[in-house]
């Protein structure tokens, strides 16, 4: 269920490369964990971020969860749609969801990413 | 039940409800010249005096409280308010007195800061207390930024505190204000602090330890002596969140477990009322090394009476004014002498016993995580109905409503997921326990039977389960006038 | 007296429910070393008539009730209508918790709805929290917030300042690093504009100004918050006494980014210290950085109207190190009891109480200074307080008044030996001319 195209982290973040840009966000898992998302704190556009440095933080109405970095960059552009609808990360996270596009600085940070299939049964391998 | 309007929407010009006397002195025609003044204020009420009183007794019958009934909120201590305390801290030599007013003219006052100091000292085994902080954390941030002033005397203030996975928030929280890095330490499988981690974890960069005793699972932490010793052992100093206080009182005393600075809670231990949110008082006792850090002013015996001292160069400073919530302190000091020492015994004695009353009913029913022998305070959590019906600990807690019950705890401790935290305390009485025994018993046989029941709970309550998501995503957080047509 | 509700019956039955002979068996995981293992040493315990017999001798102990006072400096004798006590003392609002289950704390969520509401209007800003500890911790609170805000290492802090007000910020930004800069005051008895302007900078996160200030003397809050707004520094307004509001124009409508303050003035007793009642607003935008519990409206599944305390990810118990401050409890029933006195007073009554207490405070300063010896120190315009400076040492002069039933003022010499002429004399509406004129009449007579 999980996209073959993206790439994963522990935290539970998802990376999707398209040519020169990244677009990053949280994974359907995380969305579950959260509840009902009802503010995402966005990085200006221009921060410079580091592998697991936090982007921002997203609330729900009981838990808030900070938003690592899965790879080095500068952020290019951060979801407009966000801050009228953040309902939009729990419909649908991995699509319409996304939280922010950067450009990546370093194309071995990809490789260290998960793939589908390990993210999936590292979930498995999770307690609830 | 309709619901009560909010007092903007009955407010209309020409209503009164409270008068002066005439100016008996002459009206100063500049007095305003030169000033910026207020015009009306659109919607701020007028209303009469009958509309104000059914007003508010209409929204106090929308509270559930101690005199309605039980609270097994545990960690709360949620005792009974006594109501002379109330009628002592109305009289008018201690709420009438102006906290400026010359030392010799408020000599009850200074009286009553001084037992209590006094009285708290002999319960908790330490050495001095100060009643400056207005709230538990407030005592929390006052005993971090004790706990960094003895440091830096020392020679090094440190920049670590070591904090409990089974923690309060606002332990992190007060040790962050004070400008410390927080570590977080594992329990072990009996979810008391693991002693190896502990000794990992304990270098010098380490100022302090932060531990409640009992921990939120109402567990104690008998090897307390030993991590105490590994905390002291590398030059720093225990701190405990006396929150749950209401398990030793008489029994054993922190100043005796090692602990070098505590917190009191007023508001829970000492029977001081919650008001829906306050006013508490969080008193901070010490070992005598930190007094000289002491919040300013002291109070300290003068010839045959009472007075404040100020001249303390290396005190802290203040964290609010004046001296605390005073008539907070005179209400836990009638309390106290209305027990008396076999009365405090009591409290510690009662509560334990009514808490394993309750645990005892309930093992089998709902799943209890950790073993240990419970004191004031047992922790469930909702994996036996979670597991097999899909219920989770809040709708067992909605439901609760509709058997005339509060919810008990159930945000922490987070090592517990879906925890039911419940405290009894010892006001209660058997037959109340009984009821909240029973709906849980009811609750627990309608998860296997009507799920769909707990779910859509509550349903006899004045409104149902509101819509936090809405009120998060969008806020309105004050009544606006609607704009005209 | 005992408040436990066990028969012996009960005791047994749950004793042998537990599997224990007696409550000691319980007790077990305590180790032996570290047992009290005797009675601790108290104070023998008391009935009901005892206990009350006992405290009305301590309270007697107290004999400033005795005395005509004049005493303010943050903490002011007001009237307080008969329904603010008979209100807030049922057992529904004294009793219960913090709202968090709101399906059964409704009364106690509308009513922080309204007095967040109240504040909004008094204040003039967009939103208000649900209470802070005092209006000391409040202004701490809003130097914090405002450093969060902009992230500037510098505060500045009017001199004129409430010195425990000071005193508490100074405790609050030690261990954060934030420095600390004063501005003096002039001879008008406000913040000197100029030295204010000479000190901003880009490295300044705000400027904290009170008003009235410490000497009564109103600021000129609109032109401060100007000089701030140029340099992108936050304005907070500390209003120590709740009621100026009631006349003066509201802080947020003069520029104001943050307005806090002390809500003592309505309808809580001076209770020697505490508990009070800290008060904060700020605009809109801030929202997500304002400390303290917030109650917001919402509708329940059936669509009811209904209140929640929402926005609790600031909070210490979810954000817990990175939380917005580490407080918990708020000061609900005192904000209870504000409530219910600016509902009662309304628009009209709570302008007619203010303008009293001008009025009152204008005949007293006249009639002060017409003795000889005797000046006003400052010449701004004040609300309820002013100083007067007197010949020699102010606290002597208090000690004069007081051997004759009066307690005059607060010496300065006590907060800034540079102050110790001074006296601080408050008037407010519960002074009347005769009181004034016997006050007037006793400070004629010790200065002789």
């Amino acid at each position: 269920m999980y996209s073959r195209n993206f790439g994963y982290t522990k935290d539970h973040e998802w990376v999707a490369v398209a040519g020169e840009i990244a677009t990053i966000g949280i994974t359907d898992f995380a969305q579950k964990q959260l509840g009902d998302v009802v503010y995402v704190e966005l990085p200006a556009v221009g921060t410079a971020l580091a592998v697991h440095q936090t982007i921002g933080t997203i609330e729900s109405v009981k838990a808030v969860s900070e938003v690592f970095s899965p790879v080095s960059g500068e952020v290019v552009e951060t979801n407009g749609e966000l801050a009228d609808a953040p309902e939009i990360v729990n419909q649908d996270p991995q699509g319409r969801g996304w939280i922010l596009k950067l450009k990546p600085a370093n194309k071995a940070d990809l490789d260290a990413l998960m793939g589908a299939s390990e993210y999936e049964r590292y979930l498995e391998g999770l307690e609830h | 039940m309709n619901r009560e309007p909010l007092i903007f929407e009955i407010s209309d010009a020409g209503k009164r409800a409270f008068g002066f006397p005439a100016l008996d002195v002459p009206e100063a025609k500049d007095l305003l010249d030169g000033l910026a003044v207020r015009e009306d204020i659109p919607g701020f009420p007028q209303v009469a005096e009958v509309e104000v009183v059914r007003h508010f007794t209409r929204l106090s019958q929308q509270n559930y409280c101690v005199d309605i009934g039980f609270y097994p909120l545990g960690s709360c201590t949620m005792k009974y308010n006594p109501k002379v305390n109330e009628k002592i801290a109305g009289m008018a030599g201690f709420a009438n007195a102006h906290p400026f007013a010359p030392a010799d003219t408020v000599q009850g006052c200074l009286e009553v800061i001084h037992r209590v100091e006094k009285a708290l000292c002999e319960i908790a085994g330490m050495d001095a207390f100060t009643l400056q902080p207005s709230a538990g954390a407030q005592g929390e941030l006052v005993g971090m930024m004790l706990i960094h002033a003895c440091l830096e005397a020392r020679g090094n203030p440190r920049k670590i505190v070591l904090i409990p996975d089974s923690a309060h928030g606002t332990n992190p929280s007060s040790a962050h204000v004070c400008g410390y890095k927080v570590r977080e330490i594992k329990s072990n499988e009996s979810g008391r602090v693991d002693l190896a981690d502990l000794a990992k974890a304990m270098t010098e960069d380490v100022a302090a330890l932060m531990v409640t005793n009992p921990n939120t699972l109402g567990v104690f932490e008998s090897d307390i002596c030993d991590v105490a010793g590994i905390v002291h052992a590398k030059g720093g100093l225990l701190y405990m969140d006396g929150a749950n206080m209401n398990a030793l009182t008489g029994i054993v005393r922190p100043g005796d477990m090692g602990v070098d600075v505590l917190h009191i809670n007023l508001h829970k231990t000492f029977s001081t009322p919650h008001g829906g949110g306050g006013p508490g008082s969080g008193p901070v006792g010490i070992v005598r090394e930190l007094e000289p850090f002491l919040p300013v002013p002291l109070i300290v015996r003068r010839g045959e009476g009472f007075g404040l001292e100020y001249g303390r160069p290396r005190s802290i400073g203040r964290v609010r004014s004046f001296y605390g919530n005073f008539l907070v302190a005179v209400k836990a000091l009638a309390y106290i002498q209305a027990l008396g020492p076999e009365g405090v015994r009591e409290i510690a004695e009662i509560s334990v016993l009514n808490a394993n009353y309750i645990r005892k009913s309930l093992e089998g029913i709902y799943h209890l995580k950790y073993d240990a022998p419970s004191m004031h305070e047992c922790v469930f959590s909702d994996k036996i109905q979670k597991d097999a019906h899909g219920v989770s600990n809040l709708d067992i807690a909605k439901r609760l409503i509709d058997y005339g019950v509060h919810p008990p705890t159930m945000s922490f401790p987070l090592i517990v997921h879906g925890a039911l935290m419940i405290e009894p305390t010892e006001t209660e009485s058997k037959r109340d326990l009984d009821i909240f025994i029973e709906a849980m018993k009811a609750i627990a046989r309608e998860a296997a039977e009507n799920p769909a029941v707990l779910k859509s709970a509550p349903h006899h309550s004045v409104v149902r389960r509101l819509d936090e998501t809405a009120a998060a995503r969008n806020p309105v957080v004050k009544w606006e006038k609607p704009s005209a047509r | 007296m005992s408040y436990i509700s066990l028969s012996d019956n009960d005791k047994k039955e749950m004793l042998a429910r537990c599997g224990v002979a007696s409550v000691d068996g319980l007790f077990g995981c305590i180790p032996d070393g570290v047992r009290l293992g005797r009675e601790l040493d108290l104070p023998a315990a008391m009935t009901e008539p005892e206990l009350v017999r006992h405290f009305e001798s301590v309270a007697a102990r107290s004999t400033y009730g005795r005395y005509l006072s004049f005493l303010g400096g943050g903490v002011y004798h007001h009237v307080i209508p008969a329904i603010v006590e008979a209100l807030s003392s049922r057992g529904e609002f004294l009793t219960p918790y913090t709202p968090y289950q709101p399906e059964v704390s409704q009364g106690t969520l509308q009513v922080i709805f309204e007095y967040q509401t109240l504040i909004c209007q008094l204040t003039g800003m967009d939103i208000s929290n649900a209470s802070l500890y005092d209006g000391a911790s409040a202004a701490a609170e809003a130097v914090l917030m405002a450093q969060r805000l902009n992230n500037r290492p510098r505060v500045l802090v009017a001199r004129s300042l409430h010195p425990q007000y000071r005193e508490t910020i100074d405790t609050y930004v030690r261990n954060l690093g934030l420095a600390v800069d004063e501005v003096g005051f002039g001879d008008r008895g406000g913040l000197r504009s100029a030295e204010l302007a000479a000190k901003l900078g880009p490295d300044v996160c705000g400027v904290i100004v009170q008003s009235p200030n410490f000497f009564g003397v109103v600021e000129e809050v609109e032109k401060i918050a100007a000089l701030a707004l140029g340099h992108k520094a936050l304005t907070i307004v500390a209003v120590a006494e709740g009621l100026s509001l009631g006349i003066l124009q509201a802080p947020g409508k003069l520029g104001a980014d943050i307005v806090c303050g002390e809500g003592q003035s309505f309808g809580l007793a001076p209770a020697f210290g505490g508990p009070y009642l800290g008060f904060m607003g700020c605009g809109k935008d801030y929202l997500r950085q304002l400390p303290g519990r917030i109650a917001g409206l919402t509708k329940d599944v059936d669509g009811k109207r209904g209140f929640v305390l929402t926005l609790s990810t600031r909070e210490q118990h979810i954000r817990r190190e990175k939380a917005t401050s580490n407080i918990c409890t708020n000061q609900a029933w005192c904000a209870l009891r504000a409530t219910i006195f600016l509902e009662t007073l309304g628009q009209k009554g709570l302008r007619e109480m203010a303008l009293q207490n001008m009025h009152k405070t204008r005949y007293a300063r006249e009639r002060l200074t017409r003795i000889p010896g005797v000046k006003a120190r400052f010449s701004g315009p004040v609300f309820n307080e002013f100083v007067i400076d007197v010949p020699g040492d102010a606290a002597a002069v208090a000690d004069g008044l007081k051997a004759k039933g009066i307690l005059g003022g607060l010496a300065l010499g006590a907060f800034d030996p540079e102050w110790k002429n001074g006296l601080l004399v408050c008037v407010t509406e519960v002074q009347t001319r005769d009181t004034i004129d016997r006050l007037a009449g006793a400070l004629e007579e010790v200065l002789r």
